[in-house]
Parts: structure tokens; C-alpha cells; sequence
């Protein structure tokens, strides 16, 4: 068993190549800036390459079918099965929403996602999502780490669990939260190192990334700080104290690292065409996904996208509809983007929320919160293609009776983490020594064998 | 008859023209009264109160002799320990150094430079005990620890949507500490809570645990977990599924089992939710009337049964001590404050402690084996807040009149290679080193680059400018929630926000009307002054030797904006330090 400590430093340590605190110079600020305008298709070309040997060299040391990356279009509200991917048409709890095909024969998802429908031949659909939270943060909290809240333990989001397993050399975040809003995935027990990187809408400059000073200011506030303030407090301290303790020092020149370095370029989609621009629909989320593709191709390893607003309680339809439309457009060219790349076979694209909304419509013509049979997309990476995972009923549940009765071939939340994690080669069945003295396997759950290619 | 419609009289007219004109004065006095009442709010809302700081004589500097006598028998358990494991402590840190880790400790900020001119007045040997008296009388006080004990409580999730009121509930707590109420009269109305989460805050700490969709009863079994932490720092969570397989939840029947030190029994599946059901009784059928005790009904299938079992209201240990009769939430209240019930004061201490340093003396915080072995000095300081009526401003004083608090965060060697190990700071030979919280660093940049303390005397508009400027830099900054004493290291984001956000870069530009920076850079009588008057407000300490050299160096010379542009470097980096975001 190996210790927290001891890995969450091996994941620092191969978070980030080289000690660019020392090497962090005006040149090189400079240089970045520089590399913006003239530099642009070299720079492109070689990340590239760079990225395409990564990821050749796994393939050739490990499984051909294991996952690299991760992206999670994520949900926040609750989208309603019943509007996107699993709807009941004609029926009692089917309400207004229409069914058409997909290019899978005899799959129907909503009439609102047309274009969704497309490319429904790449994907696993399971329909057939349980769990037992029904309030917005602790059924989040569930989705994303794969266990329900506990008041003694912060379970760490699956992006996280996947970089602390696995190594790297970029000099960006290898975990990545855009248009994050109230619950953007955490590390939780592994470290707030493993924090998702927060940014907003890609058409906007990243936060905080360039000084309000002019370079060489920069560079002398820089030099002052390690040479006169940081050198005077670690006299008589700990040995090492910024490995053993603080990361402080080690945190700013990781941040001066991502400062000057060409790869934050991958957040940036101007570079990308006006028409591939378009075609996710030209909005924030629409642009976030692309910037996911970007960032993937850099070699980061998770990347989640959220589009909220899909907590109907009132007036289900209209609300969904308007959500599914910039949800439709932006996953059918993420899909497509990505095998365009030569990407999918190596990312898991997984579109889904913290649970779905009730069959029953409300007197506000409103879906309440239903944990108990909702949709999840799945795509990419081993991962069926075509496939459908369990069904539920057309008929309400009546009352009192448990709701599980409607689900057919129901998949638990913990066990959906337990396949992903499979997908990247983790074994999730290992035990971490957690900050409360409790050694604690990476996931509870079981695999779906049926989810993924033989 | 038309004319006469459309064409006063003469009465009419001068009537009309009176009435016109009275009408014109009410409007001119209705102008000239909100004219005034403007000029009365914004004088009132930028105008300092009385300041708190003018009379230092009217606060004591003395603490009470039988708390420096419970604090020395701390130091002694504490250096015996220390010598036993044959280390070296560290010195008396500076008093500025001491000061700093109270006021971040009870307020959530460092000193203001104001401050410290104020303190620097007085002998050097009174300032310490002075500053935690004036802090103990400072409402920020009260606040920031409700705060603090707010998470420990209901935790940070935002609850239920409107049956949940945070803002109350830290109020309530904030008004009982600072009226000194004690905390086991505190606890108990917490248990006990009945009526509207509006009239009766206390009641949001069981309304919180409701779920949205099933409003009608609070979560008993959240709130088990939650009291045997929060009040007894029993972990006991685990015991909801299963029996304890690991054998670390020891339970002890009979007060004389506690006092030998061996476990009677490990946990089982029953202790947990038997705790529970004292909380199934609680209901809230009618918001008007809000929540109110209904029988306890409680049912669980445990573990291994086919059937469902009817679960009885008991405690997991020491049922000598529960009351037989009685309603359940009350008997619950009356067994979890028992003075024979030493777990509830461990758990308090032990919070107290991890408060002012920054880390528990028993970790985690919320698990304090019944039997033992406890830290050296967590039973004196625990037996002397029960039989001290569960005095929280009196546990605060002797915790920081003990050698401990008040030793410096680092050893002076002989040779570079001699450093602190892990150890010293485990057995408290010196002061641990520990990352401020989001909001300590927020509420700190802001104060340091401010000439005047930010406390209850201050205008309105400046504490709700410190507030939203707290509020916005913590949610960028990444919030702990509940985990907040365990150990976290800084992040890239966390360094790029503080190294180039917009929060830091206005409070130390060119700014002569807000920022302290520009007025130490125009207005210091020489390089020296500045630059000790740059640390005191940022670090609170003066500068060394090298630093002083340092720094003078790049004011050498400079004029006017040049000056002021060099004075916000160094502030820049002194903000930016490990020093300045860790507690020490």
C-alpha cells in the first residue's frame, strides 16, 4: 500500500519537467509572447508530435485499448432523460418530446437532438443510471467521485484519481474544469494539487495568467522574492521545506512555468477555423469542448466542460429544449473532432448529469430530481460503439412501490467509476492510506464488462 | 355654467395659487430633507466609529493568576514530553510574531499597522496578554470563530433552500461567545432546538441536514455523525453499515471502564444508529410552526438481518450518565455535556487548539480515543474548562498564555545542516508551520495594504469592501470546506491568482487615496523607514539586516511615481511569500 504522501509527490513530480523558476527569464517570457504571433505553426506542429509520440510510446508499452484522457460534458441541474436520450413518446410520462432515429437501427433518443443522433454509432448509451442522492452538491459530489459524501473523507474526482495514476511532462494543468461553476472537480484526500485548473469561456483570456507588470518588473519582483524573502524564512526550518511542506516555492515556479510556456495555447480556439468554430455552435460550451479537444491533443488528461441550467422544476420542456440545443450541436463535433484527430479511440467522452428528472410532470409542467434510472452517454476509448446499456419502464411508478422496479439492467454509479478507471489500465481495487487512517480502494464499484469492447 | 367651470374665481385662484405654493415649499423641504438625509448617510456611512484602540489603559494586561497556573502545568507535561524524545525548543518568538498568529487565530487577518503602532506604545512584556483581552472585546472576534465553529457544525454545504439560514445561525453562536455563554449551555440548545430556523437559530443545525425532496424530518443519521464529532470527536460513521472491523472504536460501558484505560467492547452497528433515533423524533409538519418533537421512530435492517428492527434511543458509551426520562433529544443534550462525559471537553479543547495553532493536538480533530492516550496537556486544559463552567474565553487565554503558543516557528543552529524535523513540531517544541485559509489570506492581503485596522470602528463601506473583497478572492482562491485542518500545500492556481490577479495588483498600485503602499513610498522619511514600515504592515515584523539592505537598494534614488512603482515590488513581493500566506 502505498502512502498518499509519497504519490501525491511522484505526481508532482512528473506534473512538471523542468525548474523553470531558475530558468524563468525575460528571454523566455518574451519569447512566449513572441511565439503568439510569428511562431504559431511550428509551435502547433511540434506539440503535436510531441503529443502523437506520448501517445504512440504508450501504446507500445501498454494496452492498445487503454484510455489516455478523459473528457466529461457535465450536466449540472439534472437533464431529464426523458427530453435527451432515453424518451418515452405517447406515454404517460412521455410528455411533449418526440423521438427520432439514430444511426443506430431501432435507437430512438429526443427529437431535440438531432444532430446527436448522428453520431450515436460511436457511443454507449446506458440508460439505466442509480443512485441514492437526490440533492444537487452531494449527488454532484457522488457523480464525480464515484462515492456519496462522507463527513469524515473528501473523496477525490475521477480526473484526479486518473492523473494521480498515471505520469506526464507538461507544463500545463493536467486536470481542467471549464465554464466551472459551483462543484468544479476536486482532489480531495490525493491534495488540492490535484484540483481541477478553473477557467471560464475560452473566447476570454485565461485568469491570471499574464503580469500586469512589464517583464523585466516582473522577472526583479521575482528575483527579490526568492533571493531576499523566501532565502530569510527558511533559515532554521525544516530541511526541505518546501518539498516536505509549503510547495510554495515549487507552486510559483510552476505557475511562472505555465506563464511563459506555448502550450497554455491550447486554451486559446482562435487559433482553431471560423467553420470548425461554428460547427460546436459558437457558444461558451460549444467553445469549451473544442478547447477540450486542444487541450487533449497538449497531452492534459482530464478536461471537464460544464453547461448548467438544467434544473426544470418548472416548465420542463422549454428548458430542456433550449439546453439541448447547445448541448446537440457541441457534442456532435466534439465526436466528430475527435475522430477526425485520431483521437477517439484514446479519450472517453462521457456526457451526463448528477441524476435525471422524475416521469411524473409537476402542476408547474415542471420534472422533479430522479436518481433512479437516468441517461449517460459514453464514448470513445474501449467503449462499445452503437450499444445501449438497460431500459426503463413507460409506466409511473406507483407510490410506495421502489422506483428500482422500472430500472432494467441498472448501472450504480460506483460501478460506471470502476469501468472508467479499467478503461485508463488503473487498478482501482488498490488501497491508498487516506489522511483519516483508512486505507480506501479508488473505486467500490464493479465493471461493466458489457460496456466495453471484447 | 361652462365659463365658470373653466374660469376661477378669485377666491379659487388665490386658493390655487396657495395651494401651488405650499405645494412648491413641501417639495422644496421634501428636496432639502433627502438632500440631507444623503449627506447624513454617506457621513454615517463613511465616518470611523468611536476607536476601540483609543484607551488601551480600560483592557487588562494581566491574566488571571489561576489561568497562568493551568498554562504553566501544561508547559511542564509539554517539555517533559520534550525531553523525553531529547529534542531542543525553539525561544520566545517576538511578540510581533505572537500577536500576529492571535490575531489570525480569533479575527482571520494579521495585524494593521495601526495596530502595531498602538501596541509598540505600551511595555513590551504586557503587549501579548493586552492584544488577546482587546481581541477578546472585539465583536470580529466572535464572528470569525461562529464562522469557524459553523463548519464544524453543519459543515459548508449551502443546505436546504429556504428552511436553511447560515447567516443566522452564525450570529446566534457569534452572539453567545461573545456574551460568554457556556459552551455546554450552547451544545445543549443546539440538540435540543425546537421551533422556526428563523426566531430560533439553533434550529439550523438540524434543519440543515433535510433533504429538498423529504422536508419533513431532519437526517438522523447526519446528525448522529455530526454530534459524536463535532461535540465528542468520536468517528463513528462507519458504524452505520457495519460493525467496527478494524477495532479502532472502543466503546466503555461504566464511568469505572473509563478510568482503567481498556476497551470494554469494540463498536457495533447498533451504537451508531441507537444514536441516531434520538433525532428520528424531530419533524417539521408545519413551517409556520417549525420543527417540533414527535415520538421517536426509528427502524433500520442491520447488516446480515432480513428484518427490519425498531431501534431504541440510546448511547454508544457511559449510559450511566443518560437520563431515563425525558424527551429524547433532551436526554441526549443532558448525557453529550455531562462533566463526566470527557469527551465533549477533549473534543472542545482540542478544536480551541487546532484554532490558535492551526492544527489539532489529537489528529484527525474529530477522533479522540475514549481510553486514551491522549497528548500531553489535553487533559489539564480539559478537566479545567469542565470545572470552569465550559468557559470558552477562559480556555482561549490559557492556550495562548502556554509556553507552546508562544514559542518561535523555528530553531537557531549552529550549523546549516542541523534543522527542525517533523518531530519538534509533533511534540510542539515549536510552533508549527501551517498554510493560512483562504479566507486568512484574503482578509490579510487587504489589511496589510491598508493603514488602518478594519474592525468594528470602521466605516460601513470600508467592512463591506473588506467583506466581498473576502468573499470574491476565497471562491477563486478554492474554498477547504470541511476539511479544514488538514494539511493542504499551495496551488499553481492559488500562486497565479495572488501573483497576478487583479485582488493584489489594485491594493498595492500607484494609489495615494487607498493604498498603504504609496503612502509609505511618498511619505516615509527615508529609504529605512519605508522599507521597516513595508514589513510591519505585510509580515508584521521588522526586516533583517540583508532584507533592509535589499530593499533600500531599489528605493535608492527613486522620486515620485518611481518610488511609489518600486514600494509596490516590494510589496508584491512580501504578499507573495511563503511568510506572508502560512501561519508561523
Amino acid at each position: 500500500m502505498e502512502s498518499l504522501d509519497a504519490t501525491v509527490k511522484r505526481t508532482e513530480e512528473f506534473a512538471f519537467g523542468c525548474d523553470s523558476w531558475r530558468n524563468f527569464n525575460r528571454r523566455r517570457f518574451l519569447h512566449g509572447g513572441a511565439m503568439a504571433t510569428g511562431g504559431m505553426l511550428s509551435q502547433g506542429l511540434l506539440t503535436r508530435i510531441a503529443e502523437r509520440l506520448s501517445i504512440a510510446s504508450e501504446t507500445e508499452t501498454g494496452d492498445t485499448m487503454r484510455a489516455r484522457s478523459l473528457i466529461i460534458l457535465w450536466m449540472q441541474g439534472g437533464p431529464s432523460q426523458l427530453e435527451t436520450f432515453d424518451p418515452h413518446p405517447g406515454s404517460k410520462i412521455g410528455g411533449e418530446t418526440k423521438a427520432i432515429e439514430t444511426s443506430v437501427a431501432g435507437l430512438q433518443i429526443a427529437s431535440m437532438l438531432p444532430r446527436t443522433a448522428e453520431i450515436m454509432h460511436r457511443a454507449t448509451l446506458v440508460r439505466s443510471m442509480v443512485s441514492k442522492e437526490g440533492d444537487h452538491e452531494r449527488a454532484t459530489y457522488n457523480m464525480k467521485t464515484g462515492w456519496r459524501p462522507d463527513p469524515t473523507l473528501i473523496h477525490p474526482a475521477i480526473g484526479a484519481v486518473i492523473c494521480h495514476q498515471t505520469k506526464d511532462n507538461i507544463e500545463i494543468p493536467r486536470h481542467v474544469s471549464i465554464l466551472s461553476g459551483q462543484w468544479p472537480s476536486r482532489g480531495g484526500y490525493m491534495g488540492n494539487v490535484l484540483d481541477a485548473f478553473k477557467t471560464g469561456d475560452p473566447k476570454d483570456p485565461l485568469p491570471n495568467l499574464k503580469s500586469y507588470t512589464d517583464p523585466k518588473v516582473f522577472e526583479h519582483r521575482l528575483n527579490d522574492l526568492r533571493n531576499v524573502v523566501e532565502a530569510e524564512f527558511s533559515r532554521g526550518r525544516l530541511r526541505e521545506l518546501d518539498k516536505d511542506r509549503t510547495l510554495h516555492e515549487s507552486s510559483t515556479m510552476r505557475a511562472t512555468t505555465m506563464m511563459a510556456s506555448e502550450q497554455i495555447k491550447a486554451f486559446d480556439i482562435a487559433l482553431e477555423s471560423s467553420s470548425v468554430i461554428d460547427s460546436f455552435g459558437n457558444n461558451a460550451f460549444g467553445r469549451g469542448c473544442l478547447a477540450a479537444i486542444r487541450l487533449i491533443e497538449q497531452g492534459v488528461r482530464c478536461v471537464e466542460v460544464e453547461l448548467s441550467g438544467w434544473d426544470s422544476h418548472v416548465e420542463n420542456y422549454s428548458l430542456q429544449s433550449g439546453r439541448c440545443a447547445i448541448l446537440d450541436a457541441a457534442l456532435h463535433s466534439l465526436i466528430q473532432q475527435l475522430e477526425e484527430r485520431g483521437l477517439l479511440d484514446k479519450t472517453i467522452v462521457m456526457c451526463g448529469g448528477e441524476f435525471g428528472r422524475t416521469p411524473k410532470i409537476n402542476v408547474a409542467d415542471g420534472r422533479d430530481h430522479w436518481p433512479t434510472g437516468f441517461s449517460t452517454l459514453l464514448a470513445g476509448g474501449p467503449f462499445r460503439a452503437g450499444h445501449v446499456h438497460g431500459q426503463t419502464t413507460h409506466d409511473l411508478i406507483e407510490s410506495g412501490k421502489d422506483p428500482l422496479t422500472g430500472v432494467h439492467e441498472a448501472v450504480r454509479i460506483e460501478d460506471l467509476h470502476a469501468t472508467l478507471l479499467h478503461s485508463f489500465g488503473v487498478d482501482f481495487s488498490q488501497e491508498l492510506q487516506t489522511p483519516i487512517g483508512r486505507p480506501l480502494k479508488l473505486s467500490a464499484g464493479k465493471i461493466v464488462e458489457s460496456l466495453l469492447r471484447t | 355654467m361652462w365659463c365658470c367651470v373653466l374660469k376661477p374665481t378669485s377666491n379659487a385662484v388665490s386658493e390655487s395659487f396657495s395651494s401651488r405654493g405650499l405645494s412648491r415649499w413641501k417639495k422644496r423641504f421634501l428636496l432639502v430633507g433627502i438632500v440631507l438625509s444623503l449627506l447624513a448617510g454617506i457621513s454615517w456611512a463613511t465616518s470611523p466609529r468611536p476607536k476601540l484602540l483609543r484607551a488601551p489603559e480600560s483592557i487588562s494586561s494581566h491574566f488571571d493568576l489561576a489561568i497562568q497556573s493551568v498554562a504553566h502545568q501544561v508547559d511542564e507535561v509539554i517539555n517533559t514530553d520534550i525531553l523525553s524524545h531529547d529534542m531542543s525548543t525553539a525561544k520566545v518568538a517576538d511578540w510581533r510574531a505572537i500577536t500576529r498568529r492571535i490575531s489570525l487565530a480569533l479575527i482571520g487577518n494579521g495585524l494593521s499597522l495601526e495596530e502595531i503602532r498602538v501596541l509598540e506604545q505600551m511595555p513590551e512584556e504586557r503587549r501579548t496578554i493586552w492584544w488577546t483581552e482587546y481581541l477578546l472585546k472585539d465583536r470580529r472576534s466572535y464572528d470569525y470563530l461562529a464562522e469557524r465553529w459553523t463548519r464544524a457544525t453543519v459543515g459548508t454545504n449551502q443546505g436546504p433552500f429556504l428552511i436553511f439560514r447560515r447567516r443566522k445561525y452564525v450570529d446566534w453562536i457569534a452572539d453567545h461567545f461573545e456574551k460568554g455563554t457556556p459552551y455546554d449551555v450552547i451544545v445543549r440548545d443546539l440538540l435540543e432546538a425546537k421551533g422556526s430556523w428563523t426566531d430560533a437559530p439553533q434550529v439550523n443545525f438540524l434543519t440543515a441536514t433535510m433533504d429538498d425532496a423529504d422536508n419533513k424530518k431532519p437526517d438522523a443519521i447526519r446528525l448522529a455523525g455530526r454530534t459524536s464529532r463535532a461535540f465528542l470527536a468520536q468517528r463513528i460513521d462507519c458504524l452505520q453499515c457495519h460493525q467496527d472491523y478494524l477495532g479502532k472504536i472502543n466503546f466503555a460501558d461504566t464511568l469505572e471502564a473509563t478510568i482503567d484505560s481498556e476497551p470494554n467492547r469494540i463498536g457495533e452497528q447498533a451504537d451508531f444508529h441507537q444514536l441516531a433515533a434520538f433525532f428520528s423524533g424531530a419533524r417539521l409538519n408545519n413551517p409556520f410552526v417549525g420543527l417540533h418533537n414527535s415520538k421517536p421512530d426509528y427502524r433500520i435492517t442491520y447488516l446480515n438481518d432480513e428484518e427490519e428492527s425498531r431501534v431504541q434511543p440510546t448511547v454508544p458509551y457511559l449510559r450511566e450518565l443518560l437520563p431515563e426520562h425525558g424527551d429524547a433529544r433532551h436526554r441526549l443534550a443532558v448525557w453529550v455535556t455531562h462533566p463526566e462525559n470527557k469527551a465533549f471537553a477533549r473534543a472542545t479543547v482540542n478544536r480551541t487548539w487546532a484554532v490558535l495553532f492551526g492544527r489539532p493536538m489529537v489528529v484527525p480533530i474529530d477522533s479522540i480515543p475514549l481510553s486514551g492516550p491522549f497528548p500531553p496537556g489535553l487533559e489539564i486544559l480539559s478537566e479545567d474548562f469542565t470545572r470552569n463552567g465550559y468557559n470558552l474565553k477562559r480556555l482561549i487565554r490559557t492556550i495562548i498564555c502556554t509556553k507552546a503558543f508562544q514559542r518561535d516557528s523555528r530553531i537557531e543552529r549552529e550549523t546549516e545542516n542541523e534543522a527542525i524535523e517533523k518531530e519538534h513540531e509533533n511534540h510542539w517544541a515549536v510552533f508549527p508551520l501551517t498554510q493560512l485559509r483562504p479566507e486568512q489570506v484574503a482578509a490579510s492581503i487587504h489589511q496589510a495594504c491598508r493603514m488602518k485596522a478594519i474592525d468594528e470602528s470602521s466605516s460601513i463601506i470600508s467592512k463591506l469592501e473588506l467583506f466581498s473583497a473576502v468573499n470574491d478572492f476565497t471562491k477563486a482562491y478554492g474554498d477547504r470546506g470541511d476539511d479544514e485542518f488538514i494539511q493542504q500545500s499551495v496551488t499553481i492556481p492559488q500562486r497565479l491568482l495572488v501573483m497576478n490577479g487583479s485582488y493584489v495588483s489594485k491594493r498595492i498600485e500607484n494609489n495615494p487615496v487607498m493604498n498603504v503602499s504609496t503612502h509609505i513610498a511618498q511619505l516615509a522619511s527615508d529609504d529605512k523607514v519605508a522599507v521597516e514600515t513595508a514589513y510591519l504592515s505585510t509580515l508584521n515584523r521588522l526586516p533583517t539586516g540583508a532584507e533592509l539592505n535589499a530593499f533600500c537598494d531599489r528605493l535608492h534614488g527613486t522620486k515620485r511615481n518611481a518610488r511609489s512603482q518600486a514600494m509596490s515590488s516590494i510589496f508584491w513581493a512580501l504578499i507573495n511569500s511563503t511568510e506572508f500566506q502560512w501561519n508561523h
